[in-house]
């Protein structure tokens, strides 16, 4: 036997790995260059990235943030030695419109009240989007904020927003007592009525009553004025939040065995579907104008906010529906074999599936319809497109196209953007493992 | 829900209004406010700043209307119309009158049903090409790449030209003034053809304005100028000689600087004291009051500085009198007596 064996009988010390299989190195070798063919395409592409940072980036850093008019902008890059077609940005006019951009013609001394609607609309929806981080009790503050956002908003009395709410109030009391009385159907529909009764006939009178008694509010401001991100955060937040509810009982409806009912559905959703949201966007600005009596005036930014409201329902109806087909019969039918009734096994158990499997879906309606609403300049509103061009003839920045689209682009990149990262948030809380 | 009681309540006043709807002169002065349709924005003509003020020269007429008729030249809501919302805007009683440098037609006037109260500009299509092309004449440019407006009248103006003498042209589709500087500094047509004052504001903001040259046809009529609603005469009135007391008192010499001064008393000049109210009565059979004339005049100046503060040769925009002189000066301006 000799000294030396011939298997090794102590563990070798553990070494890193080659250093050309880790970090920086090992991270490119495996995703960038690991083959020829993959090589090549990685150096083009760098090429291409590098080629095209290096034709905008210098137009971005451009130091024109002081100038008054696009003259002068020219002449800070002439002075640079910058010369040609697109020598830099003129980011001036940025810095000269960006309130307006945001705020439209809203009174300057007034903005507090967007931001605090936009603010307190974080609140609101706080314990709606994030139900396992935040209190239930601030459901409450969620259910009076839709009276809110307008009042603070448009301004005015706060009877008008009181009185919306006393309806939904009385509504429930009647509701309740005629259920009592003759059942469900009946129930609904006396209390349906009723509230319809109260805002349509006598809220009017009891809101002029009580502002000539105790005249409380804020200074109103005219639909007029709205314009920029504003109007079209508040035509998008509007129509978002009403389109998924009147979304959800159209699904329902065109499933339902009611003929009535299902044929009304269709015929609402498909005859939505079937239409440009432009054309229903002139239908508000134009042709209501003419069906109405001369003199009547109907707010502009109400009839837009119900033509996309009415419009996104009509998608959502069929993303909602979607989401209802997917789920196995079985599931309704286990929902009748635990003896719930239509809204129950709806409410606990046929929804909260359905809605979880449409959520992509769902929101990229949403994002979608928020994007939808910049077609509004087209009908002579001022959001931030329409406001761009606005911009654009006042003379000292006539001829500047991208800084503005530059800045809308961002403005709507960041909130679509974000709803998009929401949504794969949501989807990944909701994930109970089918898969 | 509270969509249905806004919804209601505005019903309800609508219907209020609707019944109150006697002529729009008392609509206006009951209102307190002028209610003016304006361009979303074309340079020059009408635009806000940055503080949401609009200016331009449109702008300035609704101004001076509201002072006419109300005593105050800020007492106007400005509503932002697009060529296709202005018509129906005007129609459905949205706004009082419009002044967004639209063109006089016989079916705007006959068939739509409006009333056109005056010409405050006018205007006529030409081309602007590079100087590099070498094209000294409209009519040379045969085979061209035009950049046009689609669905406007230049469209129309533009074929009607090209088949009249009898060469041909590709047109290139572009929808705003936006977009048509682009395409031309692009390079993406020949030449680029609209109004001849837009052409001028478009070439004032190019790099290098020298480069590019506007030529000398002017190949259409626009005339242009403020309407409202057919059928309310006591309305056009008050309008038609608010734009004509701005005419005249260039064509007399009263300015915004003097016309406290000239109205103070009666002076030699009997037309000048009938205008601004010191003799004879005709603000009373406008409806209006004495010194009518003279707050227009006050808002903003007469025509000519009108003129020269928002589109004149000292502007940026720079466009000269041309026919929009006064016809003592061989331009095309003439108000009817005031007598």
């Amino acid at each position: 036997m000799s000294e030396v064996s011939y298997v090794r009988t102590e563990i070798l010390p553990e070494r890193d790995p080659p250093v050309i299989a880790t970090g920086l190195i090992g991270w490119m070798r495996e995703n960038l260059f690991s083959g020829w063919f993959n090589s090549a395409l990685t150096i083009l592409s760098l090429t291409f990235v590098v080629m095209l940072l290096d034709g905008i980036l210098p137009w971005i850093f451009s130091p024109t943030w002081h100038a008054t008019s696009l003259g002068e902008c020219r002449e800070i890059l002439r002075g640079m030695g910058r010369e040609g077609h697109y020598p830099g940005a003129c980011w001036g006019v940025i810095r000269d419109r960006w309130v307006q951009l945001l705020f439209g013609f809203y009174p300057s001394e007034l903005y507090w009240r967007p931001i605090m609607a936009f603010l307190l609309l974080g609140v609101a929806l706080a314990p709606v989007l994030f139900s396992d981080r935040v209190p239930r009790k601030l459901l409450w503050f969620s259910a009076v904020y839709p009276f809110l956002f307008p009042w603070l908003l448009w301004g005015g009395s706060i009877w008008v927003p009181l009185s919306a709410l006393a309806g939904f109030v009385i509504g429930w009391f009647v509701f309740r007592a005629a259920d009592a009385r003759a059942g469900g159907l009946a129930g609904i529909v006396a209390g349906v009525l009723a509230a319809l009764v109260w805002w349509l006939l006598l809220s009017g009178y009891v809101v002029q009553g009580l502002d000539a008694i105790l005249p409380i509010g804020i200074e109103a401001v005219q639909s007029r004025n709205f314009g920029g991100f504003m109007l079209s955060v508040t035509i998008g937040v509007v129509a978002i939040a009403c389109s998924l509810p009147i979304g959800i009982v159209l699904a329902l409806g065109r499933q339902s065995d009611l003929l009535i009912v299902k044929a009304l559905c269709v015929g609402f959703i498909e005859f939505i579907r079937g239409v440009p949201l432009i054309t229903l966007l002139f239908v508000a600005s134009t042709l209501l104008n003419i069906f109405m009596p001369p003199g009547t005036n109907f707010d502009i930014i109400l009839r837009v906010i119900i033509m996309a409201t009415l419009f996104a329902s009509a998608y959502m109806a069929e993303v909602v529906r979607g989401g209802l087909a997917a789920l196995p019969q079985g599931q309704y039918e286990g929902a009748d074999s635990l003896g719930l009734d239509y809204w129950q096994a709806q409410r606990l158990v046929i929804m909260p599936q359905a809605l979880k499997i449409s959520i992509p879906g769902i929101v990229s309606t949403f994002i979608g319809l928020f994007k939808d609403t910049t077609l509004v300049s087209i009908i002579g509103l001022l959001d931030p497109l329409g406001l761009s061009n606005a911009i654009r003839a006042d003379s000292d920045w006539n001829g500047i196209v991208w800084e503005l689209y530059g800045f809308i682009a961002l403005l709507f990149f960041v909130v679509c953007f974000a709803m998009s990262r929401y949504s794969m948030y949501l989807e990944r809380k909701l994930n109970t493992g089918h898969r | 829900m509270k969509k249905t009681v806004f919804l209601g309540a505005l019903t309800v006043a609508g219907l209020a209004a609707g019944a109150a709807a006697a002529g729009t002169l008392d609509d206006v002065k009951a209102r307190g406010k002028l209610n003016c349709g304006v361009t979303t924005g074309l340079v020059g003509f009408a635009a806000p700043d940055a503080n949401g003020e609009w200016h331009g020269f449109d702008v300035a007429v609704c101004r001076a209307v509201a002072a006419a008729v109300l005593g105050d030249p800020t007492a106007v809501e400005f509503v932002p119309t697009t060529g296709k919302t202005r018509f129906t805007a005007l129609g459905s009683g949205e706004v009082d009158m419009l002044a967004r440098n639209t063109t006089w037609t016989l079916s705007r006037d006959v068939d739509l049903k409006f009333t056109f109260v005056g010409i405050n500009y006018y205007d006529g299509q030409g081309f602007m090409v590079p100087k590099a092309l070498g094209v000294s004449s409209a009519k040379e440019l045969n085979g061209a790449t035009v950049c046009i407006q689609t669905g406007t009248t230049t469209e129309l103006n533009l074929a009607d030209f090209f088949r009249k003498n009898n060469i041909s042209y590709e047109p290139v589709p572009i929808e705003t003034n936006a977009e048509g500087q682009q395409q031309y500094l692009a390079g993406a047509c020949d030449t680029y053809t609209t109004d001849i004052s837009g052409l001028a504001a478009t070439r004032a903001t190019f790099e290098n304005p020298a480069d590019h040259v506007v030529l000398p046809e002017v190949v259409s009529k626009e005339p242009l100028g403020p309407l409202v609603r057919h059928g309310d005469d006591e309305w056009a009135d008050v309008t038609r000689w608010t734009l004509n007391a701005l005419i005249a008192a260039e064509e007399m010499g009263i300015t915004s600087a003097n016309v406290k001064e000239m109205a103070s008393a009666p002076g030699s000049n009997p037309e000048i004291n009938r205008i601004l109210g010191t003799e004879g009565n005709l603000g009373e059979m406008l409806g209006l009051s004495a010194d009518w004339a003279v707050n227009a005049i006050s808002a903003g100046g007469n025509y000519g500085e009108i003129f020269a503060r928002n589109i004149g040769e000292n502007t940026p925009i720079g466009l000269a009198r041309g026919l929009n002189a006064q016809w003592t000066d061989g331009g095309l301006l003439y108000s009817p007596p005031f007598r």
